[in-house]
């Protein structure tokens, strides 16, 4: 029985539901996900009927392109949050997104191990270090990604001067570049 | 499309920003051009992604209704899901255009459809949503883009020959960064035409007469 969710999990339940389309997998990604990018989008501007919409949506996208997941380059809830951003971007703001071009990644396309586990491992660490931050460097922060926001945007919701936001939007990076050393 | 050299990159708001999703479909443009270029900057946008991915984990969950679940199965399986596009594929090592560039022009520098601005400098404007604006420039070689300021930012990715003004050289892949605070004449090199991807986020300024008449009507 699993009762603790470790990040590293997700991976395996991601590989379940892209060799055996497996459901169970899918509900417990699901119950952990779902709930957290509908927050996304509400936080980026969505009512809730929208967002459940879009959440149904980017959990559908996770289940229809497992097998496009590679845990050598992101983490679960990276991929996660790409999926969600992305379909923010096409549902909120009618608009397109340009993706950068596909690099060639060569004919070995099983991901190394090692390098699945020092990302994952990268990713915790920076988890911590994102929860670590001084409260009002880490509300920033979440601002400038959730809000939907542009930084001159966010200067006139919190009232802050438009220096201010920005210098500690870049403590915060600092900070981040540092504890990731 | 691998780049060497690049010299100017972009910042990290920028980067910051694209990562988020709140950038104007131009600055987006721009910037996904500028990664399809830049290994350094490309490292950089996966880092600000797993900001994000971050941010995500750790954010309060917001419940979701008792049927979502069932309603995403039947998404699933109902197969009316519209596939999510993938990133645009390379091109041969001949290509100008990086591939998020090629898909607005439907095709390679030969597709794009310039309309002369004067002094030989050509422009095509591309098709992207209006809160920004989205521009190739062709500049033949040694001549001006007329000196303009700019009211809001304006980004400018070399993507062949290089061009010059008061700040510094820029060379294919390099990006230059302005603000409303720089008034300049970018001058492409003698050695070979300079094309260029312009985004701004507010008109053009230029400090002549005829272009500033002109400026409505090419909408620069
Ligand atoms: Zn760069």
């Amino acid at each position: 029985m699993k009762t603790k969710y470790d990040p590293t999990d997700w991976i395996t339940h991601i590989t379940r539901i892209r060799e055996d389309k497996d459901q169970a997998a899918f509900a417990e990604l699901f119950q952990y996900f779902a709930p957290r990018v509908k927050a996304f989008l509400m936080r980026s501007g969505a009512d809730a009927t929208l967002a459940e919409e879009c959440t149904q949506e980017v959990m559908a996208t996770l289940w229809q392109k497992a097998h496009l997941f590679d845990a050598s380059r992101a983490s679960v809830a990276t991929w996660v949050f790409t999926i969600a951003r992305n379909r923010k971007i096409d549902a909120l703001r009618k608009q397109r997104r340009p993706e950068p071009e596909d690099l060639d990644w060569g004919p070995e396309d099983e991901p190394d191990q090692e390098d699945i586990l020092s990302l994952q491992q990268e990713s915790e660490q920076l988890g911590r270090a994102i929860a670590a931050l001084p409260e009002k460097q880490r509300e920033l922060i979440e601002k400038a990604y959730f809000g939907d926001l542009s930084h001159s945007e966010i200067a006139e919701q919190t009232g802050l001067p438009l220096g201010t936001i920005k210098s500690r939007i870049r403590l915060a990076l600092d900070r981040l570049r540092h504890a990731m050393k | 499309m691998k780049m060497h050299n690049v010299k100017h990159h972009l910042t990290d708001q920028l980067l910051m920003a694209y990562s988020a999703g709140s950038l104007p479909e131009a600055f987006n443009l721009i910037v996904a051009a500028h990664v399809s270029m830049c290994d350094e900057c490309r490292a950089q946008l996966a880092s600000f992604d797993s900001v994000g991915g971050a941010l995500l984990d750790g954010t309060d969950s917001e419940p979701v209704s008792q049927d979502c679940f069932a309603e995403t199965m039947r998404l699933i399986s109902s197969g009316a899901l519209r596939p999510e596009k993938r990133s645009p594929a390379r091109g041969d090592a001949a290509s100008i255009l990086p591939a998020p560039v090629r898909e607005y022009v439907g095709g390679d520098v030969d597709k794009v459809k310039w309309k002369p601005i004067g002094m030989g400098v050509k422009q095509a404007i591309l098709p992207t949503s209006k809160d920004a604006t989205a521009r190739l420039l062709y500049i033949p070689a040694g001549a001006a883009v007329p000196d303009h300021g700019h009211r809001g930012m304006e980004l400018t990715l070399v993507l062949q020959g290089a061009f010059v003004d008061e700040t510094d050289r820029f060379a294919r892949g390099d990006i230059e960064i302005a603000d409303e605070d720089l008034t300049h004449t970018p001058v492409a090199d003698i050695g070979e035409d300079c094309i260029c991807l312009a985004a701004t986020d507010a008109p053009l300024r230029f400090n002549k007469l005829i272009p500033r008449i002109a400026q409505p009507f090419f909408r620069i």
